[in-house]
């Protein structure tokens, strides 16, 4: 347990009769960036409130730094910030304001509002209000609140909504900055793959309620073997061929016969063998599953 | 009690640009000038009635009182508390406000505290101002003789009394305030309710003080009442519609606490 930062020990959470949250067992290791993936109304946004005990988890589900969350609600909270779905921002105060409020609160030093706006790049816009900054710097506002009280822990919910491309690498830029140099852990929700893809070092796969996929990236990259398809005439007697020539068949279709791509040679070896047979081959090919297409089987098939 | 503290002062940074807060202090001015000026302009008529001290300071305050405790205190209250909570309504806030490592109760009741402070602002500066600007009637208009009574203990006691009084009307519109978001729904019950308590409160119905929102009238009643006693500073301050105002205020306030802590959820 002393090496999670976050853990949920078959967390089950419902909204009345509706279940939200079904046996989830998310497990994010210190100083990982962790991605926490699912489509729009997986659960996220509802796990996270719960890792903020905004809602109320059943006890010994929910551990924060290996301590329970419903016993240690403020000391957890002091070691957490985040950043839940829109960024909530004091319209009518300016982002300085705004930023010196949760000092207040935190019973921070207010030179550390500066320094925050420095670091999201906002301190020309610092004595604007606002209301009148644009849906990126929102954003970079909601992050720099997060990381006002130099939380270990920050969990960010859809931190890149509605930023363009250069907020979205800004973003990703100061992620990768803080675990790497302040040793932060960081879970990221996003409904997009390729968008933490770069970023994660741990992944979690969520889809109605369920955790689906939980491993380092690279688990995820090995999900993704490549595979050789071969268009063929006569696929039953062409699969029981190379059933009996000792090949491992993964899929076959009325079309196509799939097997495991060891390399460009076998795959030669295999086109004559086939050839020499009597097979007529008619295109083969490698295919390499990406992760957003991985991602959207794996939700999907479930 | 640090952090109802912390959140008491972040109240404070957070409303200091609003009108709500701003109101507390404007208003005691404006209505305060106004009746003053009018002491003034009229004070040829003022003094052809040839007011002894204490009358004349009773008319005076009755004036401001009158227009104040009536109809302006409800309204302020009620939308002072609406602004208070639709600060977190409109930006979303609540559980963020929730997720800071800050006791939930505390937070709750710093809200509730710095509502109940900003009445007592508004009030007192209410007091306050009726007391200078009567000394500054009698500079301007020597034939007055505001200078030979002192009324501050008349007033301390009457606004200390529309204080209490409008606690119970301040639990109810903040109840509301935090249930809804938008402005109609705890105006209208809250316009509705005043109304009824003025007519309530000026007919004398017997169980008026049940009503929070008759409160200030009951209290304003027992202000033309306290002009017969001999010492009309010798009313009583808790009566049994300060009692009810304060009974309401409690329960709501802690029923309160329920709601908003199920808010966060949403």
């Amino acid at each position: 347990m002393g090496n999670y930062a976050i853990e949920t020990v078959g967390l089950n959470f419902n909204f009345g009769n509706q279940a939200i949250v079904k046996d989830l067992s998310l497990q994010v290791p210190k100083g990982s960036i962790y991605g926490f993936l699912g489509p729009n109304g997986a659960g996220k946004t509802t796990t996270i409130k719960i890792l903020l005990n905004l809602l109320k988890s059943p006890a010994d589900q929910v551990f924060i730094f290996g301590k329970e969350i419903n016993h240690n609600r403020i000391a957890t909270l002091k070691r957490v910030g985040a950043l839940v779905e829109q960024p909530a921002i004091y319209g009518h105060l300016t982002g300085k304001e705004n930023l010196i409020n949760r000092c207040l609160l935190l019973g921070i030093k207010k030179t550390k509002a500066d320094e925050m706006l420095a670091l999201v790049g906002l301190t020309e816009a610092a004595n604007k209000k606002s209301t009148k900054y644009s849906l990126g710097m929102k954003q970079r506002l909601g992050i720099a609140l997060a990381l006002v009280s130099d939380p270990e822990l920050l969990l960010l919910d859809e931190p890149t909504n509605g930023l363009d491309p250069n907020g979205i690498i800004e973003v990703r830029n100061l992620m990768i900055e803080l675990a790497t140099k302040h040793k932060k852990t960081i879970l990221v929700s996003s409904h997009l793959l390729a968008e933490i893809e770069r970023t994660a070092t741990h992944v979690g796969i969520i889809n109605k309620g369920k955790l689906l996929f939980q491993g380092t990236i690279n688990q995820l990259h090995l999900l993704s073997k490549p595979m050789l398809e071969i268009e063929v005439n006569n696929i039953s007697n062409a699969t029981a061929f190379l059933t009996q020539a000792g090949y491992e068949i993964l899929e076959t279709t009325d079309k196509k016969i799939t097997v495991p791509f060891t390399s460009p040679q076998d795959s030669g070896a295999l086109n004559t063998l086939l050839v020499q047979n009597g097979f007529t081959v008619s295109s083969l090919y490698l295919q390499k599953k990406d992760l957003e297409n991985l991602f959207l089987d794996i939700t999907k098939n479930n | 009690m640090r952090s109802l503290y912390i959140s008491l002062v972040s109240e404070f940074y957070k409303s200091r640009k609003t009108l709500a807060f701003w109101a507390a202090i404007i208003l005691p001015f404006v209505i305060c000038s106004l009746v003053a000026f009018g002491f003034y302009s009229g004070s040829d008529k003022v003094l052809n009635m040839h007011y002894p001290p204490i009358m004349l300071w009773f008319r005076y305050l009755g004036a401001a009182l009158g227009v104040m405790g009536v109809l302006i205190l409800p309204f302020y209250v009620i939308f002072m508390a609406f602004s208070v909570n639709n600060i977190e309504h409109k930006n979303d806030t609540w559980k963020t406000l929730f997720a800071q490592p800050l006791n939930k109760f505390s937070i709750y009741a710093a809200k509730y505290l710095y509502a109940v402070i900003l009445i007592f602002i508004c009030l007192f500066l209410f007091a306050a101002l009726t007391f200078a600007f009567g000394h500054l009637l009698q500079v301007l208009v020597p034939k007055y003789n505001f200078n030979q009574y002192d009324p501050s203990l008349i007033l301390v006691k009457f606004y200390t009394k529309l204080f209490l009084a409008s606690l119970g009307i301040l639990s109810i519109q903040f109840l509301l305030s935090l249930l809804w978001g938008d402005f109609l729904k705890p105006m209208g019950i809250g316009f509705i309710g005043t109304i009824m308590g003025i007519i309530t409160g000026n007919v004398g119905w017997k169980y008026a003080y049940l009503i929070p929102y008759s409160h200030p009238s009951l209290v304003l009643n027992s202000s033309a009442s306290a002009k017969k006693l001999t010492n009309p500073a010798d009313f009583p301050i808790f009566t049994q519609e300060i009692y009810t105002s304060l009974v309401y205020a409690l329960v709501l306030f802690i029923i309160g606490y329920f709601i908003v802590t199920k808010k966060s959820i949403k």
